[in-house]
């Protein structure tokens, strides 16, 4: 009996496992059993595999072959595994040098022609293996900058199963290019200058972006509420290092990663159509759970347009993970774990008829009051609560078009909100949190006071429960925030004042109406 | 005769002799009964041999050896359990596939599977 050893990478959510692959020919009929829990789509790999090895021009063994993966108990899914177990089968008939390939970690899908297909998950299956002590990696082609993300790895890119065999033989037989491509730049065709009007809602957002602040929205259809959230992320810093290969790694997870953009330094923006389940927006699936949008929402903006219309089930389970930053799934299968520490935008119409509200043609308005308290009602107070800042965009009036006046541009507000997310980033140093929104309120109140003088209204707030405890910390925050921005060491009573109003206001001006 | 079946005949006559230079005895071939038809019985030592030919004259459609499908090896079974009933024996049982490809210009190849199914 011969016996080839090779190692890959399997992936239990974003977790990696280190597997090894052994492949034996031995005596009995043709043909390829497999042991170690593989899942349906590794058992079929077996006529695609040996159809591959052919076309490679090399020889499939007329024997039994049993293909073992280990450790057994780790379910093992994906098509990647392929290459691997070509690559055993090979070594197992001494076509490969068993010594060169027995400490390779291959990854990689085989077409039939024995092509090497790109696979989903390279990012965070390289940095498990570069984890695993494993650092000579085969990619195909496709995810090699992908791959060449991660330092102190030694990748080789390949087309083929051919290519593969002649390089591991050390075979010149042709110049490989493993050069990653060059990145395009980023595209910044979203502006906060194409906004008109809207300065209430504007400054809401630079607020949002500078502490990072979850944000509500309500105003007429058109009047620019989508087009805000779009130019959120614009107003965002770069993710930074471990940052960025996390987001990566989820989205190459899902196989979202753009050919030649493999590393995802800006923060994503998701927009999920309000008929999402629960499943797609926080995670799910059979099998072990793969990640929902909040997850590819993860160090950027979760923008749900049209908030009442999601399923209120869907609304509140984003509750846990805007608490935690990070959502488990559990599902027969396995369960996993994902980020998804997310800024959350929501954005409503006034009333079902959306002709509501006090600055449009309210008169127009033919909602009951139980249909208004209905639609308000499908967004839970404990969710709402969670979000600091709320806006109202009224509509653009006809003095504001023919000025042709148009606000600061995203190069302008994202320069102020840099600079105030450097300042609460050095209150902020040697804690866990980076930014305002982060730091749990009772930390907020001890370490970092504002003076008692300048929250005079809070404790009347609190005193005729207008606010909750965790409102008044909310409000506090989003004071630093405004503080940070305009550059003063403590929030004065106007910052207090203002964020309050922030919070509060919209709300208020809600209830009155309901009322 | 069709070409087929002198293919057939052709690669059991290359099989029995194969065996007999493996040092196996030839008990008796193209065995018949109501079921079907077994093509060589062996003795290899103290094991009754029963072994299944299959030829082709090109691997275009995979290997010879691999039309030997479980239905197959169950149908072997019952035609074994047939030939002992009328020769019982106190000795184990083994199934061997031969499997030979007869290219009409080319080397022939040979490849025995040894106690399969």
């Amino acid at each position: 009996m011969r016996l080839g050893r090779t190692r890959s990478i399997v992936l239990t959510g974003l977790v990696a496992h280190a597997v090894t692959i052994e492949a034996s020919v031995g005596t009995g009929l043709p043909g390829t059993e497999w042991t170690g829990l593989p899942d349906t789509a590794v058992r079929q790999s077996a006529p695609r595999v040996r159809s591959a090895v052919e076309s490679a021009g090399e020889i499939w063994p007329a024997h039994k072959i049993t293909v073992g993966l280990f450790p057994a108990s780790v379910p093992k899914s994906g098509s990647h595994f392929d290459l691997a177990v070509a690559v055993a089968v090979l070594a197992a008939q001494g076509a490969l040098d068993s010594s060169a390939v027995r400490d390779l970690v291959v990854l990689g899908e085989l077409g039939l022609d024995g092509r090497v297909h790109p696979v989903t998950g390279v990012l965070p299956a390289v940095i498990g293996a570069v984890r695993f002590g494993h650092c000579r990696i085969v990619v195909p082609r496709a995810n090699a900058a992908e791959a060449a993300l991660v330092p102190g790895v030694e990748i080789t890119a390949v087309g083929s199963l051919r290519e593969l065999c002649s390089r591991l033989r050390g075979e010149e037989t042709a110049e490989y290019d493993d050069s990653p491509v060059p990145l395009p730049t980023e595209d910044a065709s979203l502006d906060l200058i194409d906004v008109i009007g809207q300065e209430e809602a504007r400054h809401a957002i630079e607020v949002a972006a500078a502490g990072g602040h979850h944000v509500f929205l309500t105003g007429p259809p058109g009047v620019g509420k989508t087009m805000l959230a779009e130019r959120l992320p614009g107003l965002l810093p770069d993710l930074e290092g471990d940052d960025a290969l996390e987001v990566t790694s989820i989205h190459s997870l899902l196989g979202r990663l753009a050919p030649g953009r493999p590393l995802l330094k800006r923060p994503p923006f998701c927009a999920p159509h309000h008929s999402a389940t629960i499943a797609a927006l926080v995670g799910g699936g059979t099998g072990v759970p793969t990640p929902g949008t909040i997850s590819l929402a993860h160090q950027g903006v979760l923008f749900l347009d049209e908030a009442p219309e999601f399923e209120r089930r869907a609304l509140d389970a984003l509750r846990q993970p805007l608490e935690s930053g990070v959502v488990t799934i559990h599902r027969a299968g396995g369960a996993a774990t994902y980020p998804a520490h997310f800024q959350l935008v929501l954005a409503a119409n006034p009333c079902p008829c959306a002709r509501g509200g006090k600055s449009t043609d309210a008169a127009s308005c033919r909602c009951t009051s139980t249909q208004l308290r209905a639609y308000k009602n499908r967004i839970s107070g404990p969710l709402l609560d969670r979000i600091d800042l709320r806006a109202r965009l009224t509509p653009v009036s006809r003095a504001v078009l023919a000025a042709g006046a148009s606000g600061e541009p995203t190069a302008t507000v994202r320069e102020r909100v840099l600079q105030a997310r450097a300042r609460a980033a050095s209150r902020l140093r040697g804690t866990p949190w980076s930014t305002n929104a982060e730091v749990p309120g009772p930390d907020l109140r001890r370490r970092w006071p504002i003076p008692s003088d300048a929250l005079v209204t809070l404790s009347a707030d609190l005193d005729k429960q207008r606010l909750s405890t965790r409102g008044v910390d909310r409000v506090m925050k989003v004071a630093w925030t405004l503080a940070d921005l305009a550059g003063r060491e403590v929030p004065t009573r106007d910052d207090v004042e203002r964020a309050r109003a922030l919070r509060i206001m919209g709300q208020t001006a809600e209830l009155a109406r309901t009322a | 005769m069709r070409a087929k079946d002198q293919l057939g005949r052709a690669g059991e006559d290359l099989a029995a002799r194969h065996l007999v230079g493996a040092g196996f005895h030839i008990v008796t071939r193209n065995w018949r009964c109501d079921a079907g038809e077994i093509d060589i019985v062996a003795r290899d030592g103290t094991d009754v041999v029963i072994v299944e030919v299959k030829t082709r004259s090109s691997t275009d459609y995979g290997l010879p050896a691999e039309a030997v499908s479980w239905q197959k090896a169950a149908k072997l079974r019952e035609l074994a359990v047939r030939w002992l009933r009328e020769h019982p024996t106190p000795q184990s049982v083994r199934f061997d596939v031969i499997s030979i490809v007869m290219p009409r210009n080319g080397r022939t190849q040979l490849q025995h599977y040894r106690g399969v199914c």
